[in-house]
């Protein structure tokens, strides 16, 4: 068992786990932080996205002790003083999801693309989102919510998560 | 789709139901919902077996399929055994109740799938939920606004012709008094039972059914918020992994868990071949199934892809596997002026839903409570009581809504597998299957041969008709076409790998074959494909929809050319009608298909809500263009050799064509289950798309240019 600290959503957690844990395994099974999903445990399907210091970033492949120092955001972490990011607001609006189990990593794939291209098109949604699966085919609706969000911030009219 | 069919549908896989009635006293009942009104639909009796107040302490109908309770506080509550697991069944069947009762659709509280809340349901798969569970809801509904009408009648001593509900109240239209609906049953122990079919609102009048509204609850599914079976957390839960035997039919030679024993407060349970762990953190539990030493053994030269369909041919399942001739069709076949005979066939595909399965298991003495992500909440407690040898009463299964399931979620295994482990350690248990359990000891939908004979005139008529299916089912297999003389058979087999539903089953293997046929038919007498099927068909409903997507998608405008094609097939099944037509781009040298446009047509009767039903269908598209193009388990000698996204390939952003769906709304007519058959139409169009592009026909699944 490791101690170290987590900084996720903004706040420091104090961790104890195994050397070799999983992010994804802290995220869920020791913070009850549940909103970020298992789906393959082999970085094939995205559902497991949270953001590292921005970045998209597979937390069933990295592990929870080598994120330390970074800033750590997950789906629980989005939402600004009770209203949505863009993103999320995007996400719903246009009711890009069925089942809803691969939405969180969705929108934060969705929530670093834009922080790269703020505006990106149809080939940049394709690379930066082709590792999210979404087994109920909701990507043509995906793609609309991603270009929705874009407008959604350009407008500043909800708040922006980093 | 007619009972029996459902039966066969039902009877051809694992699925054996016994069924079981809820044994609740209705008093019981009003006390846990604190009074009010109750209303309950008997399935059974022709007329209504209590009507008026009181509660006379009868046992509920034997029959009861579902009910609605009104409380004092104005909420509404319907419980119905149905699950909702991502088709929007949730939304869409609170819309139908609050257009028969005349409320805000966003005052009703839908609990489904609880067994010990809701009532027995044989599970949710069949595109059953809207044919048969919306009727049943809006009828009962219909009667609670009856009784409420009834009742402010009684209490204002007028005549109830004066008084009419809306926007939860009665009120008086003469002197404009009114009372909400929970002050009419405050104070009140109102239950009536119901049957028969009373006047429902006609769709044509509909105002909240019928509506585009959002899906329940979709702020949870955009904060991560919403619990799903794999989300849940109980009071010192453990978490378990199971051992996977080495292949499959292997029995376990030797086993040393010496080294996992050393982990701390790891518990192995050994049982027979069963071996499992729990932990007190998960990476532990996967560390300990890891530092297992097991040894089995598999029996070797089990059936591979490559003998798959020899297989299926020669290893008939009981009498009806076996084939009877049917000597009018074949003289027709046989004096036809053109004929054609082909073969087609489909691989056994998983239905990798995105939440693997997954149960948290809990013991309170003997009582055993399961959360676990399933379509068939009551066959899963079934199967649990059977597996502990205690009786169902005991034990409650509840269904938080899941990620997924296209027919993959109807078995319990996950939920034997907590409840075995929690057992072991008296303390709750997770256990959570990873990708690669789901790949493997999950069950596939179907593999089949499907042989089709068929004659034709020349002007284009069909005369015969010999459609043959070996194990993928009998779903879809009956022709829509008109011909005199047909032979359609559906060949059980013995199946290599477990095998079992899957959305629409083997309604996508029979449209493949027959869509694609018909295509090669139309080609064969020199018809346009469209033409070709219109010539031979008389059903209205697929004529409208194969004429919808034609005039949309702009068939016959552009030529299909060298490297680029377009296709369209069409068909029915579960009362939802279907045709699409495909654009694609085929480059031969680089063996690439590319899925360019759909146009779907959809018509299944009434729609109840079009967003939801939109967003369905278009699922269904992209689902399909796995099946069609690239899904396929691949297995030798008792091992599944793709079991990960990684090889196992599934639609993507990068395969998306430009989709666009056509609603056909039939406000006259019923509305039917849309979850499945929308998703038949594509495999097809895309294999007459590719033929019009290269001039070759490919007639397995997944399509793979050679």
């Amino acid at each position: 068992m490791n101690d170290f600290r987590l900084n996720i959503n903004g706040t420091e957690f104090p961790i104890r786990a195994p050397g070799d844990e999983t992010l994804l395994s802290v995220l869920r099974n020791r913070l009850h932080l549940t909103g970020t999903k298992y789906g393959c445990g082999e970085g094939q399907c995205g559902a497991c996205t949270v953001l590292i210091d921005g970045t998209a970033t597979r937390s069933c492949l990295t592990i929870a002790a080598s994120v330390g120092g970074a800033k750590i955001i997950t789906i629980e972490g989005l939402e600004s003083h009770g209203s949505l990011s863009p993103v999320q607001q995007a996400f719903l609006d246009e009711e890009s999801f069925q089942c809803g189990y691969c939405t969180s990593g969705m929108i934060l794939s969705t929530t670093s693309l834009l922080r790269e291209h703020s505006h990106p098109t149809d080939q940049q949604i394709i690379e930066a989102m082709d590792g999210n699966i979404c087994r109920c085919g909701t990507y043509p609706r995906i793609v609309a919510a991603i270009k929705r969000a874009a407008q959604l911030q350009e407008k500043g009219g909800a708040n922006h998560a980093s | 789709m007619p009972a029996d069919e459902l039966i066969r549908e039902v009877a051809q896989h694992e699925i054996q139901e016994r069924i079981q009635w809820f044994q609740l006293d209705r008093r019981d009942f009003l006390r846990l919902c604190g009074g009010g009104l109750l209303v309950l639909l008997d399935g059974r009796s022709a007329v209504a077996q209590e009507a008026g107040r009181g509660s006379r302490g009868h046992e509920l109908p034997k029959e009861v399929s579902a009910w609605v309770h009104i409380g004092a506080d104005d909420k509404i509550t319907v419980f119905t055994g149905k699950v909702e697991i991502g088709q929007n069944i949730r939304t869409s069947l609170a819309q139908l109740v609050a257009e028969e009762l005349r409320v805000p659709v966003a005052s009703i509280t839908m609990v489904m799938g609880d067994t010990d809340l809701t009532p027995w349901d044989m599970g949710t798969f069949g595109s059953r939920s809207t044919p048969t569970m919306g009727p049943q809801l809006r009828t009962m509904a219909l009667t609670a606004r009856q009784m409420l009408i009834e009742a402010a009648a009684q209490r204002w001593k007028v005549d109830p012709s004066v008084l009419a509900a809306a926007d939860g109240r009665v009120s008086n239209l003469k002197n404009g008094q009114s009372l909400t609906y929970g002050e009419i049953t405050r104070g009140e122990k109102l239950t009536q039972s119901v049957s028969g079919d009373p006047p429902l609102t006609p769709a044509s009048a509909w105002k909240v059914a019928g509506a585009a509204l959002p899906k329940a609850g979709g702020r949870d599914f955009v904060t991560g918020r919403h619990q799903y079976p794999s989300d849940i957390t109980r009071p010192g839960m453990m978490f378990g992994k199971v051992l996977r035997p080495g292949g499959f039919n292997a029995t376990l030679a030797s086993l040393d868990t010496s080294a996992a024993e050393k982990l701390p407060a790891t518990k192995i349970v050994h049982d027979g071949d069963f071996v499992g762990v729990v932990a007190e953190d998960a990476s532990t539990a996967e560390q300990a199934v890891s530092q297992i030493k097991a040894k089995w053994n598999v029996p070797p030269a089990q059936i591979s892809n490559r003998e798959l369909f020899e297989y299926l041919r020669s290893h008939p399942e009981g009498e009806k596997g076996s084939s009877s001739t049917n000597a009018s069709v074949m003289q027709a076949l046989a004096s036809a002026e053109l004929k054609l005979e082909q073969h087609y066939t489909v691989q056994y595909i998983a239905h990798a839903p995105l939440e693997p399965r997954a149960a948290v298991a809990e013991w309170n003495g003997d009582r055993l409570t399961v959360w676990t992500g399933t379509q068939r909440p009551f066959g899963v407690r079934d199967e649990l009581a059977e597996a502990f040898r205690i009786p169902a009463t005991k034990v409650r299964v509840i269904m938080p809504d899941m990620g997924s399931g296209y027919g993959g979620k109807h078995t319990g295994e996950c939920a034997i597998e907590a409840a075995r482990l929690a057992k072991a350690v008296g303390k709750p248990v997770s256990v959570v299957w990873t990708r690669e359990e789901e790949f493997t000891w999950a069950y596939f939908r179907p593999a089949g041969w499907i042989e089709i004979r068929s004659g034709a005139r020349r002007d284009g008529t069909l005369v015969a008709w010999q459609h043959h299916n070996y194990n993928s089912g009998p779903s879809g297999i009956d022709t829509p076409y008109n011909v005199s003389s047909k032979d359609v058979q559906f060949h059980p087999t013995k199946s290599p790998l477990r095998q079992g539903s899957y959305r629409g089953l083997a309604a996508t293997a029979n449209h493949f074959a027959r869509e694609c046929h018909m295509d090669e038919l139309a080609c064969s007498v020199g018809m346009d494909p469209l033409e070709f099927r219109l010539k031979n068909l008389t059903d209205p409903r697929l004529h409208a929809v194969l004429e919808t997507a034609a005039k949309q998608f702009g068939w016959g405008r552009t030529k299909s050319s060298s490297g680029h094609g377009f296709g369209i097939a069409g068909g029915v099944e579960k009362g939802g009608y279907v045709a699409t037509c495909v654009e694609v781009e085929v480059n031969p040298a680089a063996k690439q298909v590319k899925i360019r446009r759909v146009v779907e047509a959809w018509e299944s009767g009434a729609i109840v809500n079009p967003n939801g039903l939109r967003n369905q269908q278009m699922g269904a598209v992209v689902q399909a263009i796995g099946g069609a193009l690239f899904e396929a388990v691949q297995f030798k000698d008792g091992r599944i050799l793709n079991p990960h996204f990684a090889e196992y390939r599934v639609p993507r952003f990068s395969d998306m064509p430009e989709i666009e769906i056509v609603l056909i709304d039939r406000k006259d007519l019923p509305s039917a289950g849309a979850g499945e058959t929308g998703i038949v139409g594509l495999a097809p169009a895309v294999s007459n798309a590719i033929f019009a592009a290269t001039g070759t026909r490919l007639r397995d699944m997944p399509m793979v240019l050679a």
